[in-house]
């Protein structure tokens, strides 16, 4: 009994000194686009952010947790404190900077690009698939084509096999393994198109400390080659690295 | 789960599919269904907890708690489900950090609302930050019964409140001429004769009920829709063992199937019920019922 409380006690004293800081980060993601991150065979969180997030933890010396959320409301969860970090893949831009902040950049400006079932798609004023919320969708609805939104990334692709859609526009990234996979079916069309200033981890703007600890960790990364290596493990060895 | 499953690239038909659906993320899936029965469970009950004081409130001879349950009833009834889902749960979140953060953090001195930020000091943090993922999750399916709850113990509420006015005016009467007070004659009287009117609508809540379970995903819990979406979409083999096409429509059809299944189940039960309460009660049924039971009289 006597230990019990004693442990009890003790487990109260280190609950309040841990309180005050973040012993447990909590980092936000998608789930659902991979090869950012995605969920593996087994339920679990995977992928290049996966990597490069624990990689970022473990530098920072912090512990933390992974959780997936819905893209739609993922800077909602943030700024109201349901996780601490966003890692899915999101785009650095001034619209979002206004309302979170990001660290420097793990991953470089990406490309952005079109597929299609064929190589005459009409993607200046045809109907256009992109995933709601992203800079994709900001780009096709400035062009002059039909923007048809989606929430996940999957279901832009199955819009476009299903001929809803004439092409899909999204991080060339995403699209090449599924591209790859289709055996022909689908296939790249038009130029490609950089966009936005490369992909960093979100946080709340109230949050320095948290910010200035992952960007030291990113730097150091990308110091020692480790987040290339990551890169060229993940995107293969075309991708564009740091330099 | 099973030996042979060591490298599903070898394997094709029965074996291939044993494996695949026996993958982590299926038992997530197969967990999923365990979680709408159980927040039906809670839920159910909670609800009718709910409705049972909202009648009761409502019908109240003091008027500020008739008040309190007429407003409850009207607001609840009358706003979209889904918006009372996207805000009312954020909202009671924030409304409890809120709460928590004034009596644990008396010497804060920075502003809770920072821009964009809702900022509240790390103790007062609901569930705590370093709290291990199942609290987490937990406390989320909580909010959803929670919110689930009021949601549907309104519409209860309605429906026990037609159903206690429904109880036959001489039945109350009589009640009274045996010199029972009100208190007495509601919880033996109106109360027990009330469920058989109240059966109708709270059979029709309860299907509605199964049916807006997939709207637990807006609330963050991983229900059976959100694996079933991310299990059907088509895989890439770089990413899984087991790559295949769009399958979502299978996946849905199974969705289709057990919501069917289980409906149809409560439909069955719910007959048997309305059996059960209307024996003995002054309706067309409880007549016809005790019309069946007489002996054979003699024939006009």
């Amino acid at each position: 009994m006597k230990l019990i409380l004693t442990f009890a006690a003790l487990a109260a004293t280190t609950t309040m000194a841990f309180a005050e800081t973040h012993s447990v980060v909590r980092m936000g993601t998608e789930g659902a686009y991979p090869p950012y991150n995605f969920l593996d065979d087994s339920g679990e969180v995977a992928g290049f952010e996966r990597e490069v997030g624990d990689e970022a933890c473990a530098r920072a010396g912090l512990t933390c947790e992974w959780v997936t959320t819905d893209w739609d409301s993922i800077i909602p969860n943030l700024t109201s404190g349901n996780y601490d970090t966003i890692i899915a893949g999101m785009s650095i831009t001034d619209e979002r900077e206004e309302v979170i902040d990001f660290t420097q950049n793990y991953f470089p400006p990406a490309a952005s690009a079109y597929a299609a079932m064929a190589e005459d798609a009409d993607i200046e004023n045809g109907v256009v698939a992109a995933q709601a919320n992203t800079i994709q969708a900001g780009h096709v609805a400035e062009s002059g084509a039909a923007l048809l939104e989606f929430a996940t990334y999957d279901e832009t692709v199955a819009a476009l096999r299903s001929g809803e859609a004439d092409a899909v526009f999204a991080d060339k990234d995403a699209l090449a393994p599924t591209v790859e996979a289709s055996g022909g079916e689908l296939m790249f069309v038009g130029d490609d198109v950089p966009l936005g200033d490369g992909i960093g981890i979100g946080l709340r703007e109230s949050d320095t400390e948290l910010r200035e600890q992952f960007d030291v960790a990113i730097a150091s990364m990308k110091e020692d080659g480790t987040l290339n290596e990551l890169i060229v493990k993940w995107f293969g060895e075309d991708a564009d690295t740091f330099e | 789960m099973f030996d042979f499953c060591s490298d599903p690239a070898t394997l094709d038909g029965i074996a291939w599919l044993a494996c695949y659906l026996t993958t982590g993320k299926h038992m997530a899936f197969y967990g999923a269904f365990g979680t709408v029965l159980l927040l039906l469970a809670i839920t159910a009950p909670t609800a009718l907890a709910f409705g049972f004081g909202g009648a009761m409130a409502a019908r109240s001879r003091v008027s500020p708690l008739r008040w309190l349950g007429k407003t409850y009833i009207a607001i609840v009834r009358g706003i979209p489900d889904i918006v009372f889902f996207l805000f009312f749960v954020i909202a009671l979140d924030q409304g409890i950090e809120y709460l928590r953060h004034q009596v644990l953090c008396p010497d804060w001195d920075q502003p809770v609302r920072q821009g964009s930020d809702f900022v509240v000091c790390a103790a007062a943090k609901m569930p705590l930050g370093n709290a291990p993922q199942w609290v987490h999750e937990s406390y989320g399916f909580a909010l959803a019964v929670l919110t689930f709850a009021i949601v549907f113990g309104a519409f209860a509420a309605n429906v026990l409140y037609g159903a206690m006015r429904a109880v036959p005016r001489a039945q109350v009467e009589t009640a009274e001429a045996y010199g029972m007070s009100p208190r007495q004659t509601f919880r033996r009287i109106t109360v027990p004769q009330m469920w058989i009117y109240a059966l109708p609508g709270l059979g029709n809540l309860w299907m509605i009920l199964i049916k807006a379970t997939p709207l637990l995903f807006l609330l963050g819990v991983e229900d059976v829709v959100y694996w079933a979406r991310d299990l059907g979409s088509a895989k890439t083999p770089r990413f899984t063992d087991y790559p295949h096409p769009d399958w979502r429509m299978w996946y849905f059809l199974a969705l289709l199937v057990f919501y069917l299944l289980f409906t149809r189940l409560s439909e069955l039960v719910l007959t048997r019920v309305t059996r059960r309460l209307s024996r003995g009660q002054a309706t067309a049924g409880g007549e016809a019922m005790r019309r069946a039971d007489l002996p054979a009289g003699p024939v006009a």
